[in-house]
């Protein structure tokens, strides 16, 4: 994409005051896959939805369990790839929606459903003050800080009585009383709300001036800070969020899990798995982590009867796309077909030349 | 009085497990930066080896050390200079990633070797034989070795560090990478060279550790956890501050296990909590991240 230079060539000096001349160049915001991508989103979105309708009880499940897994790779898409937060931790906020599930659903009764955004804002408020602590450290450091807090809650847990310890509980008795019809479309269209959403609500906010002063972030943080970029105050931001949407996924996944226990609830696996989603895809790109998704899931079916050995193909994949094509996947695939399926960036068109 | 007495000794002494857990983190982190997730891994890879060695061999685990030791330093000069040294490229993210991979790889490769049972290495006794001191006073042997073992990596180390001249190509890397290969440093090597020495002292930890404790596949990222507080507690690039981290971990785990067992654990990562509220550079920082 190159600018005519001659657009901007001096004017006649005699000319009388011409009015003031429309700008030399529009902004471009969507291109043709752009629109392609929204017009496949909203269809797929519709389906999902409709899958009570259509679909069998096992996809149902299958599906909920691969968009609330979305969701989680998004969060930690935001915080890695765009605050630049490398977070090994966020398993804590995980587990404690998932106790919050356990605390609003059973000791105080409230409808299981309605505890996916109460556990959504426990782990945000939970966060406020976590992030006073691990943002004393930096880079490498960070990432096993948070890993330690989690530990912490995971431990806490483990040694509060109330919540049954390291037992755990079960929420099964939160649930008499929904039909199961109503209570797995019900999941299926939670899980819709936080896969599509993440993935729309990353988009709409790397859109907006806050996602512009995010990618200043990514691409550094010293320059960012020297335009007015409030560095410290985004990263607070990003954590936040990220917390939120552990959180409610954490209720959500432990609604279809029926048991929590502390050490599935703040499993490090949680957090492989968001990983793996993110860094196979490509890190930094909204696509990313659908792409990741579909190779993490589709590897987990092919490889369904070989457990360890599922783990360990997913390792090996992980090291080789970091070494050989740390864009991920669908960087790699981007950039071979100059794909972009969620525009956020803006180009300069030049009037003269054109569509 | 004496119990306290006797808890707290015990926990200074298993300081000296945790600055072993630590001095390979912190080696390869202060001449590095390579933070490496599959420390723990690597630690109880050690312990499944010499596992391995003492219960086919029927060896005692102290001569099982000349095996272990030479074998994980060359796995880990190949390791560096096969697998880590591609992921140095200046981003943080790339060397977290890589060896978060290779934790679940271990991980796993053990489980299938090994399977998920727990396991110890025996060592004949010399696990829980005592010391008294008097006036019921008591020290473990076992701890008490640990502990004299990593007071002799640390001093040895200090004297590579500081006396030779392969030291002194170490220090000058950790301080400015580029200009030390203007000098004539090959990074390969030394990088490979350091990591070598990082995972030889791993192979220590990790038959220790196996002597000390059960061990499963899945144990190494706790094992990491205690390493890296262990070196964050006691300043970036200190040895010695390494060794009173592991001894502040030890004496809250033991505490706190003295108070209730569920929060012994628990204890010592408050008090590493702490230390980072206090004192975020740690006690005795000497190098400093860039």
């Amino acid at each position: 994409m190159s600018m005519d230079l001659t657009l901007a060539a001096p004017a006649e000096p005699a000319a009388p005051p011409a009015p003031p001349a429309p700008p030399a160049y529009r902004v471009e915001r969507a291109t043709r896959a752009s629109r392609i991508g929204a017009a496949a989103l909203g269809l797929a979105t519709l389906a999902l939805l409709a899958m009570p309708w259509w679909a069998d009880r096992a996809s149902i499940r299958s599906m909920g369990e691969i968009l609330y897994v979305l969701a989680l790779a998004q969060t930690w898409n935001l915080l890695a790839g765009y605050g630049g937060l490398i977070s090994m931790g966020q398993q804590a906020f995980v587990g404690l929606g998932a106790y919050a599930l356990v605390v609003f659903s059973l000791k105080l009764g409230l409808n299981v459903f309605l505890a996916i955004p109460l556990a959504g804002l426990t782990a945000a408020l939970i966060a406020i003050p976590a992030a006073t602590v691990v943002f004393r450290l930096r880079g490498a450091y960070f990432a096993v800080g948070t890993w330690v807090v989690a530990e912490v809650f995971r431990l806490l847990i483990t040694n509060t009585m109330w919540l049954a310890g390291g037992n755990g509980l079960s929420v099964i008795s939160a649930l008499t009383g929904i039909p199961r019809w109503w209570r797995e479309s019900a999941i299926l269209w939670f899980a819709v709300v936080l896969g599509v959403g993440s993935t729309l609500g990353l988009y709409l906010v790397l859109r907006s001036r806050f996602g512009l002063a995010l990618k200043a972030i990514r691409d550094s943080e010293a320059a960012a800070e020297s335009v007015g970029v409030k560095v410290p105050a985004l990263k607070w931001i990003v954590y936040v969020a990220a917390a939120f949407g552990c959180g409610a996924v954490g209720a959500l996944a432990f609604i279809t899990k029926l048991r929590v226990a502390p050490d599935a609830a703040f499993s490090l696996d949680w957090m492989t798995t968001m990983v793996f989603l993110v860094v196979i895809g490509g890190i930094g790109t909204i696509e990313g982590p659908l792409v990741g998704a579909a190779v993490f899931f589709g590897l987990r079916w092919l490889l369904a009867d070989y457990g360890v050995v599922y783990m360990i193909v997913l390792g090996a994949l992980a090291t080789l796309v970091m070494l050989k094509m740390p864009e991920g996947l669908y960087g790699f695939l981007a950039r071979c077909y100059r794909l972009d399926f969620f525009p956020v960036q803006r180009r300069l068109i030049p009037r003269d030349q054109g569509e | 009085m004496v119990d306290w007495i006797n808890t707290v000794l015990q926990g200074l002494l298993l300081g000296g497990l945790y600055a072993l857990f630590a001095t390979g983190l912190s080696l390869s982190f202060g001449i590095m930066r390579l933070v490496n997730i599959a420390h723990g891994d690597m630690i109880v890879l050690a312990a499944y080896l010499a596992y391995a060695v003492v219960t086919h061999f029927g060896i005692n685990p102290f001569v099982a050390l000349l095996l272990i030791v030479p074998a994980m330093a060359a796995w880990g000069y190949v390791l560096q200079r096969v697998v880590l040294s591609r992921s140095l490229t200046g981003s943080i993210l790339t060397p977290l990633m890589v060896t978060l991979g290779l934790s679940i790889i271990t991980q796993n490769v053990l489980v299938s070797v090994f399977s998920a049972d727990s396991r110890a290495i025996p060592a004949g006794g010399v696990e829980t034989a005592a010391v008294p001191l008097g006036g019921g006073v008591t020290l473990g042997l076992y701890p008490l070795i640990v502990m004299a073992t990593a007071i002799g990596v640390i001093v040895g180390l200090q004297l590579l560090l500081g006396r030779t001249e392969l030291g002194r190509a170490f220090r000058a890397t950790s301080d400015d990478q580029e200009t030390a290969q203007l000098m004539g440093i090959d990074n390969r090597l030394l990088y490979g060279l350091a990591m070598a020495i990082a995972m030889g002292i791993v192979g220590l930890a990790g038959v220790y550790l196996g002597i000390r404790a059960n061990f499963d596949p899945s144990a190494g990222p706790s094992h990491l956890i205690y390493a890296f507080e262990a070196v964050v507690i006691g300043g970036l690039g200190s040895l010695w501050g390494t060794l009173a981290g592991g001894m502040i971990l030890g004496v809250s785990q033991s505490i706190g296990f003295r108070l209730d067992p569920g929060w012994g654990i628990l204890a010592s990562h408050l008090a590493f909590l702490a230390v980072l509220v206090l004192k975020p550079n740690g006690l005795f920082p000497r190098t400093r991240d860039r």
